[in-house]
């Protein structure tokens, strides 16, 4: 889960690589380019991606209409080759439908923590004073709760749903991330350019965007889609626990849920849905990987 | 050394006070108020009212958080809506369940997790380096309430050899049956740490090893052993910050393992808390498990610090 984080910037490495011509992020390219596991995973969340897209063209039964005479069919059956659930819905259909809630929940708040926690992150690393202070306090608070308990409290609170799921994920998500982008902007206020920048007049908020943002990007951008991998878990988890999305979506951590009573008569069937979510978190995992090597960046 | 020690405790009543106002506001941003949970709706508004009155639910905000948190401060933590029991009782009593599977899943999986990274450092991309770090990948990848249900589809439903819910006893297992039950439950939260640790661990250690210190310690002609001490003791910090903050998540998270094996510990028992609104002990449970992490992360901070004092600023 979420790591502490130490980062450090060498400014005689940042120089060296400056003066061998190459920009920052055309060599990140080119070195992501040569990784094939990257590659790989990246084009497995690709086609992933298509088909929760374009589900209708993956999958030939509605994922809501069941029917008693087809339930818990087992992995093979004819026409149904996942086999069915506890409803008698086909359960590839379900899969297949079923990404489109849990890749929007677990990719949505690691996007919207990142724009907020990356903003108050940047802002408080490079303001400094009473307003770092004011910012990283609160951030403390938050820390104090375990993310997946700020999440479970949230959503136990308010109620379930994939709104309410988005905003307790999202919450939980802004405190590591306003960490990570704070120490990295207070590293990066005291450098050279950021001080050439404010003698030659530039205002802070230009600064902030030019100067600060780009060498605070790298580090969260590797963080965050190791993020997205754990909020794709903590995501289902909700629904698994009925707190996130409702019935009769199909969602995988709540398909999980679902099919738990089946699993003393067709446990391969109700094991499935968990392989959606290991496998597309895994992938998010290994890109984060890639992208850290590939950038340089340590967490 | 005790004044740094001093600090920490000192800087953690505040982050305590902030947690106490959040629980407080997001159970009051809930829709409708305690009476409405307690009261079905037919009643007539004038009862409804009068309930509030004596709940001390008209009076402004800041007091009631006040009378809250004083009641807090003595150890009262409330009657369950529910079952009628102090939440102090409940509470604790799950608690107790729950570190008796959280203690030995997380000794098993930093044990591992610190094993299996050193070792991977060790024999960097050998096979045994690859092959140890797709285990710490899968480890972080794997939904862990989703292997409770394998581990249950395996060993339960299939082979038949371990019990598939339910804590089985109460207290301390006792004997061999007792702690079959524990078996799975504590595999399954092992797993997250294990793998996160193993990772922090590998990554730390890879990256001590290149240091100057390490070629000079080997120069010195120092036991492979004695090097590995150095470059252990080096890399514990961080790891143990790790590990603070993994046991954190460990009880926070084990209510989704909690609710695949029907145990009854404090995840449990919030997620019963959220199903049956009963407020007191779902604020309770929240409060509890935040003070705990944050007393973890305390000792963590002066554990770090006893090991390296460059941290004791």
């Amino acid at each position: 889960m979420a790591e502490a984080a130490t980062l450090s910037v060498d400014a005689s490495l940042v120089l060296k690589r400056a003066q061998q011509g190459k920009s920052y992020w055309r060599r990140v390219w080119e070195r992501l380019l040569d990784d094939k596991l990257t590659l790989a995973v990246t084009a497995m969340l690709m086609l992933l991606l298509i088909m929760v897209l374009f589900a209708p063209w993956f999958t030939v039964h509605d994922p809501y209409t069941g029917s008693v005479l087809r339930r818990l069919k087992p992995v093979g059956t004819l026409g149904h080759w996942l086999g069915t659930d506890e409803v008698g819905r086909d359960l590839w259909s379900r899969m297949v439908y079923g990404g489109r809630m849990s890749l929007l929940a677990g990719v949505v708040p690691v996007f919207l923590a990142l724009l907020i926690g990356g903003f108050l992150g940047i802002l408080a690393g490079y303001a400094g004073g009473l307003l770092n202070s004011a910012i990283m306090r609160l951030t403390d608070v938050l820390y104090a709760f375990p993310s997946i308990l700020l999440a479970i409290a949230i959503t136990g609170i308010l109620g379930s749903g994939l709104k309410n799921t988005i905003l307790a994920l999202t919450i939980s998500f802004i405190p590591p991330i306003i960490r990570i982008s704070e120490s990295v902007a207070a590293q990066t206020r005291h450098l050279d350019f950021v001080e050439a920048a404010r003698a030659s007049g530039a205002r802070p908020l230009t600064i902030m965007r030019y100067h600060i943002l780009n060498n605070v990007l790298g580090p969260i951008l590797v963080y965050a889609t190791s993020l997205i991998s754990i909020c794709i878990i903590l995501a289902a988890g909700l629904s698994f626990l009925g707190l996130g999305v409702t019935p009769p979506s199909a969602e995988w951590g709540l398909m999980l849920n679902n099919l738990r009573q089946a699993l003393w008569v067709s446990p391969l069937v109700a094991a499935l849905p968990g392989v959606m979510i290991f496998i597309t978190s895994m992938c998010f995992n290994l890109m984060s990987d890639g992208l850290r090597q590939a950038m340089d960046v340590r967490l | 050394m005790w004044a740094f020690t001093l600090r920490r405790l000192l800087y953690a009543v505040p982050v305590l006070l902030g947690v106490s106002m959040l629980v407080f506001a997001l159970i009051h941003l809930a829709p409708g108020d305690v009476v409405d949970i307690l009261v079905p709706p037919e009643v007539p508004k004038e009862i409804a009212d009068g309930l509030r009155r004596r709940f001390r639910l008209d009076e402004p905000i800041y007091l009631q958080y006040l009378a809250w948190l004083s009641r807090l401060m003595v150890g009262d933590f409330g009657i369950s809506f529910f079952t009628g029991r102090p939440v102090a009782e409940e509470l604790f009593g799950a608690l107790g369940n729950t570190l008796i599977i959280a203690l030995p899943a997380a000794l098993l999986g930093f044990s591992l997790g610190i094993v299996l990274g050193a070792l991977a450092a060790y024999s960097r991309d050998s096979w045994l380096d690859k092959v140890f770090s797709a285990t710490a990948i899968i480890g972080v990848s794997l939904p862990h309430y989703w292997v409770g249900i394998v581990l249950v589809a395996i060993f339960s439903v299939v082979l038949n050899m371990l019990p598939a819910q339910g804590m089985g006893f109460e207290g301390v297992p006792t004997s061999w049956t007792e702690i079959e039950h524990l078996i799975l439950p504590v595999i399954t939260l092992s797993l997250i740490p294990m793998g996160v640790t193993s990772r922090l661990v590998r990554a730390n250690m890879l990256e001590i090893l290149s240091q100057e210190f390490v070629g000079t310690l080997h120069a010195k002609g120092l036991a492979k052993r004695r090097v590995l001490y150095h470059t252990l003791k080096n890399a514990a910090p961080s790891a143990l910050a790790l590990m603070g903050l993994q046991f954190g998540y460990l009880l926070g998270g084990s209510i989704l393992v909690e609710t695949v094996f029907n145990w009854p510990g404090s995840g449990g028992l919030m997620n019963l808390a959220i199903f049956r609104r009963d407020v007191p002990v779902l604020s309770a449970t929240i409060l509890v498990l935040a003070a705990i992490f944050v007393v973890i992360n305390i000792l963590v901070d002066v554990l770090q610090a006893l090991i390296d004092p460059r941290m004791r600023r």
